[in-house]
């Protein structure tokens, strides 16, 4: 006998996902979830993000990790609140996770969560978490030709970071190519060049997520 | 790995349907998985053989229906495959192309007894 189904295998996440989403909503929160490969400069970012907006916004940030307390530490050293999500070999971030780390979170006393997800381009993109955006990081010496590579990731995100471009010329990442398939893949999404380094990028990476938090507030 | 996460997921609506059903057996599962999905088919199977073992959709055979990334204009009305992920419309330039498939995960019917 046929059974007609037709239900979403990952609609348990989904459901959880739009669950955290409301809690966010009600405290006029803006929820990013950052994702990018293991090196691209996910934290370095979060650090200098964290140094250029806690004037300015409240900003907590949930850490991924397979297994360790090492970006969570370096999140604290810039006194902002932090909750670890070690996931124990697991490739990515969900719902229920993240659930339970909001928890911990003072959420009346925010504008601004970033979700560091755990390093890595394709599973966290299948995973909503509650975020009302996610922003990819690629680093130059990964290539331009991942955007085509791990294109869902880079069609889900409303922001691509291309970090580490004070290294640029000492590779061979065709900047023109790595836009022009960013671009194609995603035509309305913002991207920014950035070095953490020497701070190339980042006023205009900061604006992006005040604009968010602005929006996010009305 | 994160196909074991969507093993699950598909071995929880599987049992849930066929218990709906009073089903003894589920004998196939036929799943729509879209071509722009991050997900490894062969390892799904695995993840689920594993999953399912002592229950009843341990013997279950699952059948994948590949669904065509398409997208539609509607600036120009143009349908068709979106090709190398290019979501600028091949016939206006349109950024506002819309996805109508391709990035289904789901599970379409049991074939129980």
């Amino acid at each position: 006998m046929e059974v007609q189904v037709m239900e979403d295998i990952l609609g348990k996440n989904d459901a959880q996902a739009a669950e955290n989403q409301k809690v966010f909503a009600a405290h006029h929160i803006f929820a990013l979830n950052l994702i990018g490969s293991p090196g691209s400069g996910k934290t370095t970012l979060l650090e200098r993000t964290i140094a250029k907006l806690k004037g300015d916004l409240r900003i907590a940030v949930i850490e991924g990790d397979l297994f360790t307390n090492k970006d969570a530490d370096r999140i604290a050293a810039h006194d902002a609140p932090v909750i670890q999500i070690n996931t124990s070999g697991g490739c990515h971030l969900d719902a229920v996770m993240v659930a339970e780390a909001m928890q911990k979170l003072d959420l009346d006393a925010l504008d601004l969560v970033i979700i560091e997800n755990v390093g890595n381009l394709v599973c966290p993109a299948e995973f909503n978490i509650g975020e009302d955006q996610k922003a990819v990081v690629l680093s130059i010496t990964e290539g331009d030709d991942k955007p085509l590579k791990y294109p869902l990731i880079f069609k889900e995100s409303a922001a691509a970071v291309l970090n580490k471009i004070d290294i640029l010329s000492y590779t061979n990442f065709d900047m023109e190519s790595a836009e022009h398939d960013i671009h194609c893949l995603s035509p309305e999404i913002s991207l920014f060049k950035t070095s953490c380094i020497k701070g190339d990028g980042l006023d205009a990476w900061c604006s992006w997520l005040k604009n968010a938090v602005a929006e996010k507030r009305k | 790995m994160h196909e074991m996460s969507m093993a699950q997921g598909v071995l929880d609506i599987v049992l849930d349907y066929a218990a709906k059903n009073e089903a003894k057996r589920v004998k196939e599962i036929s799943l729509l998985i879209g071509e722009m999905t991050g997900v490894v088919f062969e390892s799904l199977e695995f993840c689920f053989t594993s999953l399912a073992k002592g229950t009843i959709a341990s013997e279950a055979k699952l059948k994948l229906n590949l669904v065509p990334l398409v997208g539609q204009c509607p600036d120009c009305n143009w349908q068709g495959h979106i090709e190398r992920y290019n979501f600028l419309c091949p016939q206006c330039g349109s950024a506002a192309l819309k996805v109508i498939s391709g990035r289904e995960l789901r599970v379409e019917y049991l074939d129980i007894e």
